[in-house]
């Protein structure tokens, strides 16, 4: 059963994630509590709060991450994509995590070359023909701005490469499913000013063509690159709404305080 | 600069403390080079003794025959007037010696030409000793059926020793059989396992369970397997003394080794590649497959090869399920069905060594075989472990991280 229904998704504004009512637990800790928000299509939504405050939990239950974790299940609620709920029995979290791609905190390229690195999205899927492969590889690096860097050692290890340009190379490696939905979980959680300048600008870049959600610990970041922020404390997420609204004129006095450095 | 006599703070002074621990760290280093000492002693022993049997003056300066000719028994006739001789020089010897024992301290001159007359003596045994080795005729089984006629017995002493003559042939081509075979069973099902247990179990007190009764069973002794073998694949199966039940005694025994080794090679992936790889759509299989075990691979390798390596060393899993003490075929020969190839027993090197060690007589007819096969298996075990480390080297190169 397909998870998308593209003719539902035109323009910009639309909820393409619609969370309700969202309660999810590790074993008997209940890591969230009663979730509810729209996520825009082709926007990007920064979740902020502080550590273990279940964001990146949350993030991880757009592409069933958390199938993976034994103890992990869903206590109450749903999340919609494209209105189809992604818990149900009929969904297939392997087609689901190729409209929703993911980028991890800890760049991981795999230990193969750079074009290898790039096309696994495709072989895994049968795609054997190399003209098809080529495409998408220069495609997917030059999305990522990472084509001009690159281009004369495709063939190299994917390890030899800087720590901003791997993290940027899993941006490519995910863009090469053609995913709707990109999820970043702190991407730029251990890269220098510089290469996270380029990660910013790249999510700039993106936000044309993809729903972003982007798990961040700097403020600035998020104030930086996203349209809307949500704030996550304890579990429960307290507020949410317009970037700027959040940063210059927020409702709730946990929100304040966790945004002018008093806690968190 | 001034010289000083006053001492710096860092400068050494000895102290009681110095010399405690100086001793202690030399009680370390003794302890080592003992244990290397032992072990060079072994190796060197054999190898040294080994050699004899294994390489030759001459080119090819390998010993082919040895190596691939079937053992036979030794069949050997030494002369009789030059062994008369020996005997009654070295009687002449043992009575000098006497009377020497009982010379007075103040006679040493007459001490002295009695050590002459022994040393003479032994001279005269060694020269013997050469002729006796000219004059001795030895016969493998082949060559001895062969004769025309036996050497007469008047004039030679005949004597034979069993499995001392011809080479240990078969013997190699049955453990080269036995342990590539256990190789293949083991790897595929320990790798099996190991999957099952690193990816896909739920941890839990039943995983817990599954890991300590597996890592319990390398401590099973080596006989009991032998049984479990016996009765299991010969027995009930009906398998026979064959090939195939070895191969899965073996393997068997193998397998804690290889299926705890895989899962910790497994273990040792970054989790990170598991995830970009689902996260990419990829499913479970497929992400194991592509992500988890080209990597794991080099661990699984060397660590199996290793353990399968040892376990080939063992006698006791083979004795009862596949090795014979004495085939004068080799496996592919004289097969009625192809399938019987797997239904054969097999000459092995450790049963083989065994048996040579044990079942005759220790001398200078048969120490070549004894020697010669245990110097040969340990270069086969060393190949063995050799290749493996070796391959570990070429795959650990493709994949770095």
């Amino acid at each position: 059963m397909s998870t998308s229904n593209p003719s539902q998704t035109t323009g910009g504004g639309t909820p393409i994630i619609k969370i309700r009512n969202f309660d999810f637990a590790y074993g008997d800790a209940q890591a969230l509590f009663d979730i509810n928000m729209d996520i825009n299509e082709k926007e990007v939504t920064a979740f902020i709060g502080p550590s273990g405050c279940g964001k990146s939990t949350f993030l991880r239950c757009f592409n069933r991450m958390n199938d993976l974790i034994d103890i992990a299940r869903i206590k109450a609620g749903e999340i919609k994509i494209s209105d189809v709920n992604i818990y149900d029995k009929n969904v297939d979290a392997i087609e689901l995590r190729k409209h929703v791609g993911m980028v991890f905190q800890k760049s991981n390229p795999f230990p193969k070359s750079i074009y290898d690195n790039i096309a696994y999205g495709l072989r895994i899927q049968g795609v054997k023909k190399k003209s098809e492969l080529d495409e998408v590889v220069e495609r997917c690096l030059r999305d990522a701005a990472l084509w001009d860097e690159v281009k004369d050692r495709l063939s190299e290890s994917a390890l030899g490469m800087s720590g901003g340009q791997q993290q940027r190379l899993c941006i490519a490696r995910a863009l090469a499913v053609r995913p709707k939905i990109l999820l970043m979980d702190e991407p730029c959680s251990a890269l220098d000013p510089i290469a996270t300048a380029k990660v910013e600008e790249l999510i700039h870049e993106l936000k044309k063509d993809y729903t972003i959600v982007i798990v961040t610990h700097s403020m600035q970041q998020a104030a930086r690159v996203s349209d809307r922020t949500a704030f996550f404390y304890l579990g429960k997420l307290i507020e949410y709404g317009q970037t700027d609204q959040i940063f210059m004129n927020p409702r709730d006095p946990q929100t304040e305080a966790y945004i002018s450095g008093r806690f968190g | 600069m001034s010289v000083t006599n006053e001492q710096h703070t860092f400068t050494k002074r000895p102290s009681r403390k110095a010399a405690i621990e100086a001793t202690i760290s030399g009680a370390f280093r003794i302890a080592t080079y003992i244990v290397i000492l032992c072990a060079g002693y072994i190796f060197l022993n054999i190898a040294y003794n080994g050699s004899k049997a294994v390489f030759i003056p001459k080119a090819p300066f390998i010993n082919i025959e040895f190596l691939t000719a079937k053992p036979q028994t030794l069949h050997v006739f030494e002369p009789k007037e030059i062994d008369t001789e020996l005997k009654s020089a070295k009687a002449q010897i043992v009575s000098l010696r006497t009377k020497q024992r009982n010379l007075g301290s103040n006679e040493t001159t007459a001490a002295e030409a009695l050590g002459q007359q022994i040393a003479a003596l032994q001279q005269e045994i060694k020269a013997l000793d050469l002729q006796r080795k000219d004059g001795r005729l030895m016969y493998g089984d082949d060559a001895y059926r062969a004769l025309d006629q036996e050497p007469s017995s008047e004039l030679y002493a005949y004597s034979n020793y069993a499995y001392s003559g011809g080479g240990i042939g078969p013997a190699i081509v049955g453990t080269c059989l036995l342990v590539l075979g256990s190789i293949a069973i083991a790897l595929s099902l320990g790798i099996l396992c190991a999957i099952f247990l690193s990816e896909y179990s739920t941890p839990g007190p039943t995983l817990q369970l599954i890991r300590l009764s597996i890592l319990n069973l390398s401590g099973v002794p080596s006989i009991v397997f032998g049984l479990f073998g016996f009765g299991m694949f010969v027995l009930y199966f009906d398998w026979g003394v064959s090939m195939i039940a070895g191969w899965f005694t073996l393997a068997i025994m193998a397998l804690p080794v290889i299926i705890a080794a895989s899962e910790e090679s497994m273990r040792a992936i970054p989790k990170g590649f598991r995830e970009g790889s689902l996260a990419l759509g990829a499913s479970k299989w497929t992400t194991i497959r592509t992500n988890v075990l080209p990597y794991a691979l080099p661990g699984i390798l060397t660590s199996s090869i290793m353990g399968v390596a040892r376990v080939a060393g063992e006698t006791a899993p083979i004795m009862f399920t596949a090795a014979y003490a004495l085939r004068d075929q080799l496996p592919w020969q004289g097969l009625e069905q192809k399938t019987d190839f797997f239904f054969q027993g097999v000459m092995a090197l450790p049963y083989h060594i065994y048996v040579v060690s044990s079942k005759i007589p220790q001398n200078e007819y048969t120490r070549n075989m004894q020697y010669g096969a245990a110097f040969v298996f340990l270069i086969i075990v060393g190949f063995f472990a050799l290749s493996s480390i070796v391959l570990r080297i070429k795959i650990r190169k493709k994949y770095k991280w």
